[in-house]
């Protein structure tokens, strides 16, 4: 069968025709397979939600387990059948139970990455390439300029940072979701040892991060502690609060973030950013296309991000590629 | 090149001005000559490279890469250097490049080399330095560092007055050996050509009426403060030059004044636009600033002439250790007997007064003469550069003043990173009308205002465009400015000099602020 005919773009996402499920609904749908945790793609009240038991577990904690709908959870390697269509989940390196929807039906493969990346990452397991007939791939960082520095070396550029200027505090935009947990772990594995201070945003999903068995060492919320105590202190906080009067009480704070966007001087520059950390839970152009050769699909669909260029570059290799224009997505976790 | 691109990207991120002059410092200490010396010449903006356009590095990196993602990338990222820096496909990073190997190699290669030049140098360098070079060739390095900044980071390096630097800085060329001879200790000031030379000016401090009541009259003398630009004309065996306040040249687009001028000298005065018998308002003035070159056009269209009011050569001699008197007196007759000649120059005339309050009636009629104020001058002062205290005052007069609306803020830098205190404010275009932007004010208000505004500004968002939100029309700020003028580039057609926030009109309602037609008629005509 040609995939086209059975899975396709909707205005509420991608929708798997005879299985009669979405991939990560933008709006409210009778079956959803979700792919991970952050709230573009994962959203509530839709009535029957698959995911993988991590990916659950972080939607009840954002949204409510009355808004998730009822859960069926599916481990990495596990296949069930819906209506007919083989779904297994794989992982994705993205965040904790972040996966790949692999898909069968009628003798062909469709394999949907979600949002994924090649590197190594402390708080879940590698992205594992798949072969399949066509691969519907991100594309956040689908641009050649992008090419992610070693995370050990922007760890160690905090680490420094820190060291020349021991009397401010470092404030550290992170996303909540998989971001933060990351950073801290490559912190721990960097040596660093002292507390951390969190937001209070963040406070939630790093305890389920610990539940699930992730060691983060020893952090401290950072809204209760009197204001003296930040001097020389380690601080994450969601990016929005960065340049906001929750940092007013920070000693002269080194204003930092990471993100995959921080390449980019000029986005730095305008954010405020001091310190900017090339941190990111995306594929960068040399992962995208290293990925598009191992799982060598005939067909590429390219989902959100920088559509134009992943589909130059893969027509360019006698791929078979289109922009497929998925709506809702944002920037979250990049 | 490594420790170039370290202290461009420094710059670049740090908005304090101390932890420029820190990082600056840093540089000059352990960076060797020439390095340092280029380094500094491109900061400033006097490093040029006719050959290494932006075109030409563009094609250089179209050739390397897929010119579709090369564009592609491009217009994502917005920024030339940026752009073939991280798309360049080697990592690079096992030798670094000297600055002096790259000015000494581009000053000796022919034109058609330097594509070849360029590709080795980045196939060599990481990222980082990739965006250094070709920041440092292509010019315009907008990394936040003023020429005077640059200046007192050299005067800390070598522990010397900022004065001392400023005097013969404009009588160096890059990479300035002498320059750093002098200041690491290993030889006596460098030697200049005094006749081509720059001297920093004397600036003047703002004086309000409390303050000047309590100054003896008798000690002062007053003048117009001209509503045109500082220049200094400096005249000598090897030609004329003219410079804004600055230290920049100004003179190519000047050439009517330029070539009437003959004489060893140099001259303290305002460039000003004729109409008349009179002086055209500032905005005459602007259209010939606006053009690097003069057209037939404008020279007749508005004549430049420059009205002095200092002298601080004659001939090789240094007038400048004289007091005021003195130096006027010198100034006068060499107006009389040169000046004049040029029929460019002209003499600024004292305005007499025998008390504060004569002096403050003078003040009044200020507006039409299109002058800005006074300024007074102490009979006894030297000219000294920089801004010495208690010689020269400047008094404006009164500003105008108009109600407008708050629009939108912006958050501010450093300090002011977490709150609003950038305000675009607006007036209405009828009564009951809409609002159309006039202008944007920074400063004007306390800090404790500042808090106040920020809470108001939150509580009022209506909507939000990345750094800067829309508030709803509520807030009538009092907005005062020294003058208004036309403009193309602004939607209301009117542009103010100098806005600033004069009170927060907490108890005006928004529907009561003025109309754009109030502020129309204040542009002279």
């Amino acid at each position: 069968m040609r995939p086209e005919t059975w899975v396709r773009p909707t205005p509420s996402g991608l929708f798997v025709e005879p299985g009669g499920f979405y991939i990560d609904p933008s709006s409210p749908v009778d079956r959803a397979v979700v792919t991970h945790g952050h709230s573009d793609h994962a959203r509530g009240g839709n009535r029957r939600v698959l995911a993988t038991a991590e990916t659950l577990a972080i939607m009840e904690r954002r949204i409510g387990a009355d808004a998730v709908g009822s859960t069926q959870a599916l481990s990495y390697g596990e296949t069930v059948e819906v209506n007919g269509v083989r779904v297994a989940l794989a992982p994705a390196g993205h965040i904790l139970g972040s996966a790949q929807v692999v898909l069968e039906w009628r003798g062909s493969r469709v394999v949907v990455s979600g949002d994924y990346k090649r590197r190594r990452d402390p708080t879940c397991p590698p992205f594992e390439p798949i072969k399949c007939d066509v691969l519907v791939t991100e594309a956040t960082f689908a641009l050649p300029v992008f090419c992610h520095p070693d995370d050990k070396e922007e760890v160690a550029r905090l680490l420094r940072s820190m060291a020349v200027f021991p009397d401010r505090t470092h404030l550290v935009g992170v996303y909540a979701l998989g971001k933060c947990q990351r950073l801290i772990r490559l912190l721990r594995e960097a040596g660093y040892d002292r507390p951390i201070y969190l937001h209070g945003a963040l406070i939630g999903l790093c305890d389920l991060y610990r539940e699930r068995g992730v060691d983060l060492g020893e952090l401290a919320p950072a809204t209760e502690a009197p204001p003296g105590m930040f001097a020389g202190a380690l601080v994450l906080a969601p990016p929005s609060s960065l340049g906001d009067r929750w940092s007013r009480r920070m000693a002269d704070p080194v204003l930092s973030f990471a993100s995959g966007w921080m390449r980019i001087k000029q986005r730095a520059k305008q954010r405020g950013v001091e310190l900017p950390l090339v941190i990111s839970d995306h594929a960068d152009w040399n992962e995208l296309t290293r990925t598009l050769d191992e799982v060598g699909a005939p067909e590429v669909w390219v989902t959100h991000g920088r559509e134009d260029a992943l589909v130059h570059h893969a027509t360019g290799r006698g791929i078979r590629a289109r922009a497929l224009s998925l709506l809702g997505f944002e920037e979250e976790g990049s | 090149m490594k420790a170039f691109s370290r202290l461009l990207a420094g710059l670049l991120y740090t908005p304090a001005r101390n932890s420029k002059l820190r990082l600056l410092r840093a540089y000059l200490a352990e960076t060797p000559d020439p390095d340092r010396g280029y380094a500094l010449a491109a900061l400033t903006g006097t490093l040029a490279f006719a050959e290494a356009k932006p075109a030409a590095v563009r094609e250089v990196a179209r050739r390397r890469v897929d010119p579709v993602l090369f564009d592609l990338s491009y217009d994502y990222v917005g920024d030339l250097a940026e752009t073939v820096a991280l798309i360049w496909p080697t990592s690079g990073g096992m030798r670094d490049l000297r600055l002096g190997e790259v000015v000494d190699t581009l000053t000796l290669a022919a034109r058609a080399k330097v594509p070849e030049l360029l590709e080795g140098w980045l196939d060599r360098l990481d990222a980082e330095a990739r965006w250094a070079l070709i920041k440092l060739l292509t010019g315009g390095l907008r990394v936040g560092v003023s020429e005077r900044l640059a200046k007192a980071a050299l005067a800390e390096h070598g522990k010397v007055e900022l004065a001392q630097v400023e005097e013969i800085w404009h009588g160096l060329d890059p990479p300035y050996r002498t320059l750093f001879d002098w200041l690491d200790r290993k030889a006596p000031p460098p030697q200049i050509d005094a006749g081509r030379l720059f001297r920093p000016l004397m600036l003047a401090h703002a004086i309000e009426e409390h303050e000047l009541f309590a100054l003896d009259p008798r000690d002062f003398r007053a003048e117009w403060k001209w509503d045109g630009i500082r220049v200094q004309i400096v005249s000598g065996p090897n030609g004329t030059r003219l410079f804004s306040r600055g230290g920049e040249e100004v003179g190519t687009a000047f050439p009517d004044l330029v070539e009437r001028m003959a004489f060893p000298g140099v001259v303290d005065g305002e460039l000003l636009v004729r109409r008349g018998e009179g002086v055209a308002p500032f905005n005459d003035l602007q259209q010939r600033l606006n053009r690097k070159k003069a057209s037939a056009r404008h020279i007749v269209d508005y004549p430049a002439f420059v009205r002095v009011y200092d002298l601080l050569f004659e001939g090789e001699e240094d007038l400048r250790h004289l007091g005021f008197d003195a130096r006027r007196a010198r100034l006068e007759t060499w107006v009389g007997k040169t000046g004049l000649a040029t029929g460019v120059i002209d003499l600024s005339p004292l305005v007499p007064f025998a008390d504060w309050e004569e002096l403050g009636r003078h003040r009044l009629s200020a507006g039409a003469l299109n002058a800005e104020g006074l300024m007074l001058k102490r009979a006894d002062s030297p000219y000294v550069s920089g801004r010495p205290k208690g010689f020269w005052f400047k008094w404006k007069r009164a500003a105008d003043t108009i109600d407008a609306v708050l629009m939108y803020a912006q958050r501010g830098h450093g300090k002011r990173s977490s709150f609003y205190s950038d305000y675009t404010f607006g007036l209405w275009t009828e009564p009951g009308g809409e609002l159309v932007p006039v202008g944007k004010a920074y400063f004007g208000f306390t800090d404790a205002e500042l808090a106040e505004l920020d809470k108001w500004v939150r509580n009022h968002t209506v909507d939000r465009f990345g750094p800067v939100r829309q508030v709803e029309a509520g807030l009538v700020l009092e907005i005062a400015f020294d003058s208004a003028q036309r403009s193309t580039r602004h939607k209301s057609g009117v542009a103010l000099r100098f806005p600033r926030v004069a009170r927060i009109r907490w108890d005006k309602p928004a529907g009561e602020a003025d109309v754009l037609e109030t502020l129309v008629k204040r542009i002279p005509a």
